[in-house]
């Protein structure tokens, strides 16, 4: 497992709030990694700093083996550079149909006259298929993605991930909102897919962490109380004081 | 279907039969070519008219597909005006000068010609040299270049500028009126170089066809107006269908995600604002002649905000919609404003159409906008619905793809 992600002594502050602290993660490739903490943790504005839509006050956030600076990179940069990023909300584009949903984010050339003559190729058609199965809508390609119950909705977003087939998922939240049922197929995709890439889960429910069986690292105002096993950190008495304990 | 190819959209063909009957009838109708049912002046209307659906479908796709609320597109529509007029203004003045100093005893050297054309055109705000950006107005390749060039560049700077900065929304709208404002109060100014407030005139002339009379001037117009809107049409269908069109209706539903998704969205707003400004001077430019005369009124935010109330009457995110709305709102001004409408006398008030006609088309924006978002163009999805059957409770709730046409 070699370093993908290095995120090294960033902080960022709100109007004085200091939201992270001094943050430092690393995430390996593949890995499959859960974060866990209260509310206002910086739970999400970790990821907004990864993402680019976060500039930090300091610190670093290195990507790949050439230790690439994230920081000066816009958005969409950063997402060619292969971060996929799951809302905690499912953002799916409702007036389109699943299969456009999908062909929008399979990793193709992103540039606008790419885009324009771009010629949808049997490649991107069997993809589109797969990725259809994988996440359990092949009979609702041809659907407007806002008719799709939440759950759906959720996977679609999902699906729209791994079609940029990026080396790091990031992904707030997946099971809000699902059915125990499709809790259980959710924890399934995420562990395919960090067979072969990084995933990092950021999530409330502790069941579904348990679930995820990974390595757990506990956020507390702005930086990382305890790292390891689920069952080391719900040991640890600062986390029970933080987090378990109310 | 990811791309649906472009002919697959119906409504393409069927606009363009609707356009090409339309120019048929028109031709049999005119003056010049037909039996001459219609007046020369009515043609040009008719012209014109086209000029005007083709930046509403601009403004659609910028606007409907990419929802940039630009009101400022009638600038570049101007601007194409202008650069067509000058040549136009040049060429005419210098046939006039030449002819008048042929009868002198020495032929008049080429610096006699200038000085004169620029006392011709130049008279009107005291001043008789030709000011720097008249440098082309010689060449018409040039000044035809400098329509599609001129806005192009303009909007690309001032799209890159903007969406850099992040600005969306009614911030944006307000920086375009801003734009076109400015454009506009510049130009209102005698030493702009482009006669102030009296404009360019005599745009009806065109230099080298004296032998045409306007019947014959205006159906070609007509007709390069048609070619112009059916081209545009089919441009702007290809743009808004296939994965461009599925990217640019994502940026304007949730821009935030497309980002995410490796879109660089800035470029893809750029893109679209400037493509649609290079086609907004091209209307513009065969606009400008039909209409005889342009001056800096034209460019005044109110006619962008005119053309938001087509597109929005019309319908937007539809290219056909925003097309009927130009014409339907357009003519019904013509009608009301030029005193067809017959006023209606209510005893104590009378309603005079020329006063009341804003007052018809607020409310009607109004009513459209709360009532009936969908526009004019919705109304043709009652159309579509019938013709793809009943999907009611009674057949097992049904998707329109699994039910059986009528």
């Amino acid at each position: 497992m070699t370093t993908l992600l290095e995120v090294s002594g960033v902080s960022v502050t709100f109007d004085g709030f200091r939201a992270i602290n001094n943050l430092s993660i690393s995430i390996g490739e593949p890995e499959l990694r859960a974060v866990i903490g209260p509310n206002g943790a910086g739970k999400t504005t970790f990821m907004d700093i990864i993402t680019g839509k976060t500039k930090p006050d300091s610190g670093h956030v290195l990507w790949g083996e050439k230790s690439l600076n994230l920081l000066g990179m816009s958005e969409s940069r950063i997402a060619r550079e292969g971060i996929g990023r799951k809302f905690q909300k499912p953002t799916v584009f409702e007036a389109q149909t699943v299969r456009e949903n999908l062909a929008m984010a399979l990793r193709n050339d992103r540039g606008p006259f790419d885009v324009l003559f771009y010629k949808r190729s049997q490649r991107d058609s069997t993809r589109i298929l797969e990725l259809a199965e994988e996440i359990g809508l092949l009979d609702q390609l041809a659907r407007k993605a806002g008719e799709l119950s939440h759950g759906q909705k959720q996977w679609l977003e999902i699906g729209m991930l791994l079609a940029q087939d990026p080396r790091l998922l990031l992904v707030d939240e997946p099971a809000a909102g699902m059915t125990p049922a499709e809790r259980e197929q959710t924890t399934d995709l995420l562990k395919r897919a960090a067979e072969t890439r990084a995933v990092v889960v950021v999530e409330h429910d502790m069941e579904f962490v348990r679930r995820l069986n990974c390595k757990v690292t506990v956020l507390h105002e702005g930086s990382v109380l305890a790292e390891g096993s689920l069952d080391h950190v719900t040991k640890n008495p600062e986390v029970i004081e933080v987090y378990l304990g109310r | 279907m990811t791309r649906t190819p472009l002919f697959a959209n119906r409504s393409v063909l069927i606009v363009l039969l609707v356009l090409a009957l339309f120019t048929v009838f028109v031709t049999l109708a005119s003056q010049a070519t037909g039996f001459g049912w219609i007046s020369t002046s009515f043609v040009k209307t008719l012209g014109k008219t086209l000029c005007l659906c083709l930046i509403a479908i601009a403004m659609d796709v910028v606007w409907g597909y990419c929802g940039i609320l630009s009101l400022g597109h009638f600038a570049f529509f101007g601007i194409g005006g202008y650069a067509v007029g000058m040549w136009l203004m040049y060429a005419r003045t210098e046939q006039i000068v030449a002819g008048s100093l042929a009868g002198q005893a020495l032929p008049a050297t080429p610096e006699e010609i200038s000085a004169a054309i620029g006392t011709q055109i130049f008279g009107v705000v005291g001043s008789s040299e030709f000011p720097p950006i008249w440098a082309f107005a010689h060449s018409l390749p040039l000044q035809l270049l400098a329509v599609v060039i001129v806005p192009g560049l303009l909007a690309l700077v001032f799209g890159w500028l903007a969406f850099r900065s992040r600005v969306t929304g009614v911030y944006l709208s307000i920086l375009t009126q801003a734009m076109t404002l400015a454009l506009a109060l510049y130009l209102f100014q005698n030493d702009s170089g482009l006669r102030g407030n009296n404009g360019l005139s005599g745009l009806q002339n065109i230099p080298g066809l004296d032998a045409w009379g306007q019947d014959w001037i205006s159906i070609v117009f007509f007709w390069a107006s048609a070619l112009a809107l059916g081209l545009g049409y089919l441009l702007f269908s290809w743009v808004v269908s296939g994965k461009m069109g599925s990217v640019i209706r994502a940026i304007r539903d949730d821009e935030a995600r497309v980002r995410f998704l490796g879109y660089h969205v800035e470029s893809y707003k750029l893109f679209v604002f400037t493509i649609t400004a290079m086609v907004a001077a091209v209307a513009g430019a065969l606009y400008y002649p039909q209409a005889g005369i342009i001056n800096p009124a034209e460019i005044a935010p109110i006619a962008s905000i005119y053309l938001a109330v087509w597109v929005a009457i019309g319908g937007r995110g539809r290219l056909y919609g925003a097309a009927i709305g130009a014409v339907f709102v357009s003519l019904a001004s013509s009608w009301f404003t030029g005193g067809g409408a017959p006023d209606i006398d209510l005893g104590f008030y009378k309603l005079v159409w020329t006063d009341w006609w804003l007052v018809l088309l607020g409310l009607s924006f109004v009513a459209v906008t709360l009532f009936f978002p969908q526009g004019i163009g919705g109304l043709f999805d009652f159309v579509a619905v019938k013709r793809q059957g009943d999907f009611g409770p009674d057949d097992g709730s049904w998707r329109s793809e699994e039910g059986e046409a009528k």
